[in-house]
């Protein structure tokens, strides 16, 4: 039966140590361990934290790469297409230019040979008109000198007159 | 009980050495030998026999455990080493007293007017029977918990060092060891157990844990204080554990007890008195659970030893102290196993007590 009493004594003692114990460990054991721990936990925590964040931002910047790639090719093809739209129409606008021009240019020429054969052609007539002026003159200088060939000549004439 | 024990642990050792020694006589070719042998086997059982009533009528096993699990104002640390411990008497007519308890050489040796009688358990009696005394003496339980206290002060305040030293670096060496527990007590008892604000009762619900344990394993040691097989002690920390709950419950906890959710009018006269006697039971058991743990171990295990000096034979005495080796592992288990406990029902206790909505602990 004794081992059922507790000794009031022990008890005494019990009480002084245990708090005592819990006291000390608490200011210079526990508290220090617990930070410790907690301290240690929260930075693996933000390290993974850390490791998530860059994690992600590395996708985001992926990303944003890829949109950067994708937006640089888009303005690519688009100054390729607009410079092959400005060389094609260049191109057509001189075609069409050109053809005007050389129609232009025809047209001139054309007006220029129309004058030039005008003035030729006046030229000529006047020239012929005066050869045969001069031709007449010379026929008729020596014509009439002969009388035979005068006769000769006038009946040439006559049948050329009539030929006419 | 322990007559039981030790009628069983008689029939079935006698069975085991006739077993153990038929084969290794068994060998002997003839039938002269055969015979020979076994008249060697009756003798042999009647010798057992023999011994057992002679040492059972000398050696009082009973005394024996008494004295190895009861309390003592010295320190025997095995048969004729004795360490004197102070012993301190307090008495209203003469005060404080303080002298060493080898001055009290055998029950009948007086000593400044007191008697050490060895009943089951050894007091101090004043030879003047009207006086009162109260003994505060360092008896071998309180000298066996300030070295506790030494070693747990000791081992968390290095390891502390360690947490303050190499900060930001990883455990090493004892610190890992002890973070292991540490961690254990920390997360999967007292943070689920307790709540969120688990922190203010961490650093008791620790040193109750490793104060339980580190006295639990001394108990273990030959030569030993049996501290926390003491019912002071173990009523001493259900004690603290009971002001801590009531010195925390919420308004919850105690409208619980007067009025628990969903019991109808009619069976609150049955309910109120079972809560409060809940109430008384919990600390209650804390402190009859780790005490008979305890003690049991230690007395199952005394009473192997002491059957090899009842026994006196060569051949039992191996037998048994395997037997004891093997008990002495289930020891270690349940000096960890019954700290752990401890811890978990104070964490479940705490946690009821404070808990925010009124799902209280119903005391199991």
């Amino acid at each position: 039966m004794s081992l059922l009493t507790p000794n009031p004594g022990l008890i005494f003692w019990m009480l002084v140590v245990f708090l005592l114990v819990v006291f000390i460990l608490a200011k210079f054991a526990w508290k220090p361990i617990i930070k410790g721990l907690k301290d240690r936990e929260n930075e693996i925590q933000g390290a993974l934290d850390l490791a998530e964040r860059t994690r992600a931002e590395m996708i985001q910047l992926k990303s944003d790469n890829e949109k950067l790639i994708a937006e640089a090719n888009a303005v690519r093809d688009q100054i390729l297409r607009d410079a092959k739209d400005a060389a094609d129409r260049t191109i057509l606008e001189s075609k069409d230019k050109a053809a005007v021009e050389a129609q232009k240019m025809i047209e001139s020429a054309r007006e220029a040979i129309r004058n030039e054969q005008q003035v030729a052609v006046t030229k000529i007539r006047k020239e012929v008109a005066t050869l045969s002026l001069e031709i007449a003159e010379k026929v008729l200088h020596r014509e009439l000198k002969d009388k035979e060939a005068q006769e000769q000549l006038i009946a040439e004439l006559a049948s050329s007159a009539r030929l006419n | 009980m322990y007559t039981h024990l030790r009628l069983f642990f008689t029939t079935a050792l006698v069975a085991a050495t006739c077993l153990l020694n038929v084969p290794v006589k068994a060998d002997e070719p003839t039938q002269h030998e055969a015979e020979k042998v076994v008249e060697g086997i009756k003798d042999e059982e009647h010798k057992i026999e023999h011994n057992l009533e002679e040492s059972e009528a000398s050696f009082d096993i009973g005394a024996m455990i008494m004295h190895h699990i009861a309390d003592s104002h010295e320190w025997e640390i095995t048969h004729g080493v004795v360490i004197p411990l102070p012993v301190i008497l307090y008495s209203a007519d003469r005060g404080i007293e303080v002298f060493s308890s080898a001055n009290f050489h055998n029950e009948h040796h007086e000593y400044k007017g007191y008697h050490l009688v060895h009943g089951e358990s050894e007091t101090i009696v004043p030879v003047d029977e009207s006086r009162t005394i109260y003994d505060f003496s360092i008896t071998k339980n309180v000298a066996s918990m300030l070295l506790s206290a030494v070693i747990l002060i000791v081992i968390f305040t290095s390891i502390a060092g360690f947490y303050k030293n190499s900060k930001g670096k990883a455990p090493k060496g004892f610190q890992s060891a002890m973070e292991v527990v540490i961690l254990f007590i920390r997360d999967d008892v007292v943070k689920p157990n307790v709540g969120p604000k688990y922190e203010k009762y961490l650093p008791y619900l620790l040193t109750l844990f490793f104060f339980i344990l580190v006295n639990n394993i001394l108990g273990l040691l030959p030569g030993s204080a049996n501290l926390t097989g003491n019912i002071a002690v173990t009523m001493t920390l259900a004690v603290l554990t009971f002001i801590i709950v009531h010195l925390n419950a919420n308004g919850n906890y105690y409208k619980h007890l007067v009025k628990p959710t969903g019991v109808p009018a009619p069976l609150l006269l049955i309910m109120i008195p079972v809560e409060i006697v809940g109430v008384f039971m919990k600390p209650f058991s804390l402190m009859v659970r780790l005490f008979a743990n305890i003690t049991a171990g230690h007395i199952i295990l005394l009473s192997l030893f002491g059957l090899i000096f009842i026994f006196q034979s060569f051949v039992i005495a191996p037998v048994i102290s395997l037997f004891a080796l093997f008990l002495n592992f289930i020891e270690i288990m349940v000096a960890f196993i019954q700290a752990f406990i401890f811890t978990l029902l104070s964490s479940m206790y705490i946690g009821s007590a404070i808990e925010e909505h009124s799902h209280a602990d119903h005391g199991h």
